[in-house]
């Protein structure tokens, strides 16, 4: 058995935040690079650029990428020979959320879904919990803007529809989306499961690198179709026009009732941002 | 590609020469609101009431800022998506308001009303908030201070960069945009 303090759990989850909003990933800048020398529309380039300008401003003043600092997600794996002493675990996490958004001048988006009221201080935070094995605590945090989660979707489709409907489903979700999520996206795909679990494979997919392919060679294939299916629609970046309409497409998949053909799409904006720690 | 310079508040004449794809670099005053505002905004106009800012030639920005670090005017502030507010814009371009700036696609009930009593609809690049909050000099709350990030801001802006979406002849740059890069 390993003791993880409250208080260690707290700072690392405000740290997090801050340097998620606050540092885009090489990864997302490495595929700006390669948009720009590959769009032919010369809007789309130039817009790239002032996202890489943007990401560089950011960095430089520690200030976040975007005013829209999300509604804190945040995987949490806690390996079953763990203690947590000194506190109670949902609390540290909300706490280091509370800490980030206040010290970090990150926008607090949180607000009750009728009056609309804001809670202030951007909790509660969404919490996804998980026992493995082990004595460690991995957590990651996912700060999610609110204009690419209103483009997501799920369906529950019929069995028949198959591959192709599932390829389907989604390059239409991304086309009716259209400039809403700030183009280039990166699409998570969650199939299986049941209706709320492939919502939840859909967000997972989102942690992944850019170019981080599918374990399974014939999935990869899939995401590699899809994004290409995806970058034909011509919305661009920003929807201005151009063929970098997404960044990348991740798959997730699970086996699901012999009823059911349950698929979510979880569409993130270019401001891909996902953090993690492991205690 | 053009690149216009005007300064606000807009008239007609300057609304009329923009064409979809045009760049323009804005300065002056602009307001800031986003969803919950203009509810209110909204509720005041039904109920006969006078609004918290004369909106007659303004220009709307939907933006939520972050909070501001000390020293700096405003914290990271680019453009919330747009057809949230298509409920409430036509009314206040019926009362004279002259531009919008957002992201996303805007309905047909916005479009009709820019064409009809003309006024235009600039796109801000979404997510670049803390490039965008460099051309914010000033900002102060003048209205709705309890809302938070929503609150009406009344913002001094100096070049702050914005791309003509919808023009007062009804074209569309988003139409048009994908309609030259999409591929079989």
């Amino acid at each position: 058995m390993r003791e993880i303090q409250a208080a260690e759990i707290t700072k690392a989850v405000r740290d997090l935040f801050i340097d998620a909003n606050c540092n885009l990933g090489e990864d997302v800048l490495a595929a700006f690079d390669r948009a720009i020398e590959t769009d032919e529309s010369p809007v789309a380039r130039e817009v790239i650029r002032e996202l890489k300008e943007n990401a560089r401003i950011a960095r430089d003043e520690q200030s976040p990428l975007c005013q829209d600092t999300g509604l804190a997600v945040l995987f949490v794996e806690v390996g079953q020979d763990v203690h947590v002493t000194g506190g109670d675990l949902k609390e540290a996490l909300n706490e280091g959320v509370r800490r980030g958004y206040g010290e970090g001048y990150l926008r607090k988006s949180a607000c009750h879904p009728f009056t609309r009221a804001n809670t202030r201080d951007n909790t509660p935070a969404v919490i996804h919990f998980d026992i493995v094995p082990g004595e460690r605590m991995r957590i990651v945090a996912v700060p999610k803007g609110g204009g690419a989660e209103n483009m997501s979707r799920v369906d529950m489709l019929s069995p028949s529809a198959g591959l192709e409907g599932i390829k389907e489903f989604v390059v239409k979700r991304i086309e009716a989306s259209g400039s809403n999520p700030c183009p280039p996206t990166v699409v998570g795909v969650g199939i299986g499961g049941t209706f709320e679990r492939s919502a939840l494979l859909a967000k997972k997919a989102l942690t992944r690198r850019i170019g981080q392919r599918n374990t399974d060679p014939e999935l990869a294939k899939v995401e590699i179709e899809v994004l290409e299916r995806i970058n034909r629609l011509g919305i661009g970046p920003m929807g201005y026009g151009g063929n970098t309409t997404a960044l990348d497409v991740f798959f997730e998949v699970e086996p699901c009732h012999i009823a059911s053909l349950p698929v979510a799409v979880n569409v993130q904006c270019h401001a891909t941002r996902h953090k993690e720690a492991i205690l | 590609m053009a690149e216009i310079k005007l300064k606000t508040p807009l008239t007609d004449k300057d609304v009329e020469k923009l064409e979809i794809g045009d760049r323009v670099l804005l300065t002056g005053v602009i307001y800031s609101a986003r969803d919950a505002a203009h509810k209110r905004l909204f509720d005041l106009i039904q109920a006969g009431k006078e609004l918290p800012v004369d909106i007659r030639g303004q220009v709307i920005y939907y933006v939520g800022p972050a909070p501001a670090k000390p020293g700096k005017p405003i914290g990271s502030a680019g453009p919330t998506t747009s057809y949230r507010m298509d409920a409430y814009a036509p009314k206040l371009i019926e009362l004279g308001l002259k531009g919008m700036i957002g992201k996303g696609n805007r309905g047909a009930g916005v479009v009709e009303a820019m064409k009809k009593f003309k006024a235009v609809y600039f796109g801000a690049t979404g997510g670049a908030g803390a490039l965008l909050a460099r051309s914010i000099r000033k900002a102060e709350t003048v209205a709705y201070e309890d809302l938070g990030p929503e609150a009406i801001q009344r913002m001094e802006v100096e070049d702050f960069p914005v791309v003509v979406i919808n023009d007062t002849k009804g074209n569309d740059l988003y139409v048009e945009g994908a309609k030259k890069y999409r591929k079989p």
